[in-house]
């Protein structure tokens, strides 16, 4: 087991440093910040100057082994543009975005889960339609346009939400819709699928024939199995929530890490870009660990090869 | 007496076998050391459980897989490498046939097409031929041109497993190896297909490996019967003397396990135990933990296949070698 | 002679309007083996599946399952969930699909314990050992925590007897129990199911599509085809003298360890649910059909106590087996080394 955990967390530490070593490279091919920074009427002399101060003249392949250690001692830099550390920026506006990102997720579970199970239950009657058609809407439509759609309804129309700024929870709301219902649509539809796959398996008719009442069948026997598949999409929603926040906060006007990335990588803010792209690949990397662990936990022929390994 | 048409000598086939991703590779024997010979125009049936290693040597007998050691020849020659020229040359002259005939066809093309393949593969005739070859192949195994035209999903389980034959037949091949070939068909269906395989080897001279876990199929359709017991064959001969009077006693316990209607309460020897495992395997005698006669002898020491009579053998340590002492025991 | 524990009338199942099952009556008395013989699209899983409510809501069934004074086809549900794995425990083809990957064993034989005879904590374990002792598990309490994964197909498959065993059935259906599992392992567990009827005085119903296998351990054997009983009779006079031609088929399609004759395979296949031919569904492949067997669907008629034939030519039909073994020599080549 432990060689288990340990081989997972390595595989991390790679994931990771491969996205270090990815975003380095594409943020030094795709422009010079010191034009962007200063504008590309600056003097050639403060260009220079500029580049001196952040090491930028310095061989890339130096710049990147001193980012590196820099990283591994915990120094993310300083942002170009105002001068303060890169972590400080970031952090300050982690609340924000966590204060979308994880109602969203439960807004998504708490929809996803239970219309997934029920339509399974149900198939073929209305409701199930219904699943499997706004399913199809939420993963089809991309969340610019149902923000901008929502933003038409409730602020333009019924006047009933703000539809930018963070000044109240009110503020929240229309952003937290906008993340989660794509994914609780994709979410229900997956469970409604996992569902029906478990509900068709021998085992839930041998329970049948125990004599145990539907529920306790579809309680005890059929959600425990439907749940392994799940896992995985929701560790993949817990991604793509990263990623919608890019947007929804852009749309918003939402003081979150997704609007400082929006404004860092269009003003090429080296290492403010790099310790977001860090945070990123470290929450992907996290929930993916956390799936495998949950996997473990839900399905007990996965803890027998990870005990085997040991 | 005629040369085998197929040989294969000591083949031994060891699997690497992991549990879980970050798992200590296992080694899993699953053929160890095994000879065995088919002439042409004969069916040698293998017979053995799950875990035996019979479907192995099946693939081995084909050159489908290469053993870790000893040789596979056919017809005189060494048995090619897999993937190589000559060895694709081979493939029309010893053919297979599976026991899931729907895993074995494309759902989107007539079965006629598919019946034509190996002749595209192999470049055999024009389109002609080709055409003539498969209504040939469809009336050999039974089916109208009608069949030809249909898809698999619209045949019977039995009508797919002849589209299986009528395809590995149409290169005239030498050798055909079946591995449970009946085993997913109703009774009477499997009996036609039985029926339709004992005609063609007869009036075609095949040469064929009749794979089963089915004694009385292969009691049926075999001229010699080896049994398989994790990796090693413990008993070998005609189906006549093998099945009729079994010595070794794994034979034993398998003609007596098998159901015959109308012989309600027999006296059956039951093996305790579980079915053997290839990663797990016990030392000496590999049926020993199950064997109701073993002596301390077995549990220490391997026994190996030894000449009981001409064409026969068996690898027991309680058989006496001599011709009287087959029976007594 | 009390009556029958369980009786089948007129039983009928159809899915989406293709008939599965029409019209079947059985009647199975305390501590009798009764065997049901019948190739793949027979009914006899749907049958029993029906008679315990155990099918998809889809399925339309009609007809009526007594036991005591229910109809199991219209008893509530709570009663239907209290004579499940109670009085009537069922086991299934392929053990190792048939429990559930993620609960323990024990797990899985608590629920029953704990619904039938009303047991908790500690006593669920001790009796569950106990019953995994009674069908042979060794160390049963270490089993206990096992998963089903952890254990071969014959072991998983004595979990599920022992599991129906939790709620002291009168009546064991036993669903292919033996098809998935290799030869010595299916010995092991029709010997088992021997066992536990001794034991237990439990009336048990084998469904298999092997003759032999229901033959050796049944008092008697029905045989279905296409959705309806063709032919009863004690198991042994079954196998002697059929009357019904599907019988005679069935037994001279089937291989044996004696010198082989040539089978007589059946020719034709199962008829379509959907385009039942008229009269008997039999008649397209049998060698004995008259115009009298395509009118009407031949009843299910008694010709003596324990035997009934559904035939309309029964009475004039002598069905002799259909080749005597014939010498080795002339049978096949045998080729000697």
């Amino acid at each position: 087991m432990i060689r288990y955990i340990a081989s997972r967390l390595l595989r991390a530490a790679l994931t990771i440093a491969l996205v270090v070593t990815f975003a380095f490279i594409v943020l030094r091919l795709s422009g010079d910040p010191a034009t962007i920074i200063l504008g590309p009427e600056a003097p050639p002399e403060a260009i220079e100057a500029f580049r001196h101060n952040w090491g930028l003249d310095r061989p890339v392949l130096v710049q990147y082994f001193d980012y590196f250690r820099a990283i591994l001692r915990g120094d993310l830099g300083i942002s170009m543009r105002d001068g303060r550390s890169a972590i400080e920026l970031v952090g300050e506006r982690i609340p924000a975005t966590l204060a979308l990102t994880i109602p969203a997720l439960f807004l998504q579970l708490a929809i996803g889960i239970p219309a997934g199970v029920y339509a399974a239950l149900h198939q073929g009657t209305a409701f199930d339609r219904t699943v499997m058609v706004s399913a199809v809407f939420g993963f089809a439509i991309p969340s610019f346009v149902l923000a901008l759609a929502l933003v038409l309804v409730f602020s333009v129309k019924l006047g009933w939400l703000p539809s930018g700024g963070r000044d109240s929870w009110m503020h929240a709301i229309l952003p937290i819709l906008t993340l989660g219902l794509g994914g609780a649509a994709a979410l229900a539809r997956f469970t409604r699928s996992a569902m029906l796959e478990v509900l068709g398996r021998p085992f839930i008719r041998t329970a049948s024939a125990k004599g145990l009442p539907w529920a306790a069948v579809v309680r005890g026997h059929a959600l425990p199995n439907a749940a392994i598949p799940t896992v995985t999409l929701v560790g993949f929603l817990v991604g793509s929530l990263i990623a919608g926040a890019v947007v929804v906060e852009s749309v918003f006007s939402w003081p979150g890490v997704g609007r400082l990335l929006v404004v860092a990588v269009s003003n090429r803010d080296l290492a403010v870009v790099q310790c977001l792209l860090l945070l990123v690949a470290a929450s992907m990397v996290t929930s993916n660990l956390i799936v495998d662990f949950l996997y473990g936990v839900l399905d007990p022929r996965l803890r027998q090869g990870a005990r085997a390994g040991a | 007496m005629s040369a085998p048409l197929l040989s294969l000598n000591e083949v031994t086939r060891t699997y690497t076998s992991r549990k879980g991703l970050f798992g200590t590779p296992v080694a899993v024997q699953a053929v160890a050391g095994v000879s065995l010979e088919v002439r042409p125009g004969e069916t040698l049936g293998i017979v053995g459980e799950s875990g035996s290693g019979k479907s192995t040597m099946g693939r081995m007998a084909l050159g489908l897989e290469a053993p870790d050691s000893g040789s596979v020849r056919f017809d005189g020659a060494a048995m090619p490498d897999p993937g190589s020229e000559s060895w694709r040359s081979l493939r029309k002259r010893a053919q297979m046939v599976f026991q899931d005939p729907l895993g074995a066809l494309d759902r989107r093309l007539p079965v006629a097409d598919q019946i034509g393949e190996p002749l595209e593969i192999h470049g055999i005739g024009d389109k002609a031929a080709r055409a003539a070859a498969i209504a040939r192949s469809l009336e050999m195994t039974g089916l109208s041109a009608d069949h030809g035209r249909r898809f698999p999903h619209e045949l019977s389980g039995g009508q797919r497993q002849r589209v299986i034959i009528a395809r590995a037949l149409i290169t005239d091949p030498e050798l055909l190896v079946c591995d449970e070939p009946v085993s997913a068909l109703d009774v009477s269906i499997q009996a036609q297909v039985v029926n339709l395989l004992i005609d063609l080897q007869a009036e075609r001279g095949l040469a064929m490996i009749f794979i089963s876990h089915d004694l009385r199929v292969v009691r049926q359709i075999s001229q010699r019967v080896a049994v398989m017991y994790l990796g090693h064959i413990v008993e070998e001969g005609t189906a006549e003397e093998v099945l009729r009077d079994p010595q070794h006693p794994y034979t034993r316990a398998l003609v007596s396990a098998a159901p015959v209607p109308g012989a309600r309460q027999r006296q059956r020897v039951i093996l305790t135990g579980e079915p053997p495992n290839p990663a797990a395997r016990p030392s000496g005698c590999a049926f020993h933990p199950r064997c109701p006669l073993a002596t301390d002898r077995c549990r220490a020491e391997m026994p190996v296949l030894t000449r009981l009579a001409p064409g026969r053998r068996a690898a027991c340590h309680l058989i006496q070698h001599t011709p009287a002492g087959m029976a007594a025991k | 002679m009390a009556g029958p524990l369980i009786r089948i009338e007129g039983l009928r199942v159809a899915f989406d309007g293709a008939p599965a099952v029409r019209g079947v009556d059985f009647a199975i008395h305390r501590g009798e083996a009764l065997g049901i013989v019948g190739e793949s699209g027979s009914g006899k899983s749907v049958t029993w599946l029906a008679a315990l409510r155990l099918l998809p809501e889809k399925a339309v069934v009609e007809g009526r399952v007594s036991l005591d004074d229910d109809n199991l086809l219209e008893a509530p549900i709570e009663r239907m969930e209290h004579l499940r794995g109670g009085r009537i425990g069922m086991i299934f083809q392929d053990p190792a699909s048939a429990l559930n990957p993620v609960l323990t064993i024990r797990r899985q034989m608590a629920e029953a314990l704990a619904l039938h005879r009303g047991l908790s904590g500690k006593s669920i374990d001790a009796e569950a050992r106990r019953l995994l002792d009674l069908v042979g598990i060794p160390d049963a309490a270490g089993r206990l925590k096992s998963y089903p994964h952890e254990m071969s197909g014959g072991q998983n498959q004595r979990v599920m007897i022992a599991m129906a065993l939790a709620g002291n059935p009168d009546l064991l259906i036993a669903d292919e129990p033996t098809t998935a599992l290799d030869v010595t392992i299916q010995a092991q567990i029709l010997d088992l199911l021997q066992l536990v009827r001794r034991e237990t005085d439990m009336a048990l119903v084998l469904i298999s599509h092997d003759l032999g296998v229901v033959a050796e351990n049944c008092d008697r054997v029905a045989v279905m085809y296409a959705g309806r009983v063709v032919e009863e009779a004690p198991a042994r006079t079954l196998f002697e003298a059929p009357r019904h031609p599907y019988t005679r088929g069935l037994i001279d399609a089937l291989p044996t360890l004696d010198a082989p004759r040539r089978l007589v395979a059946i020719p034709g296949v199962v008829p379509d649910p959907r385009r039942m031919p008229p009269g008997c569904a039999f008649s397209p492949r049998c060698a004995h059909a008259a115009p009298a067997c395509l009118g009407a669907v031949p009843e299910l008629r008694r010709l003596e106590p324990g035997r009934r034939i559904a035939c309309a030519r029964a009475a004039e039909l002598d069905l002799q087996p259909a080749a005597t073994a014939l010498p080795a020599e002339t049978a096949r080549p045998e080729v000697r080394a």
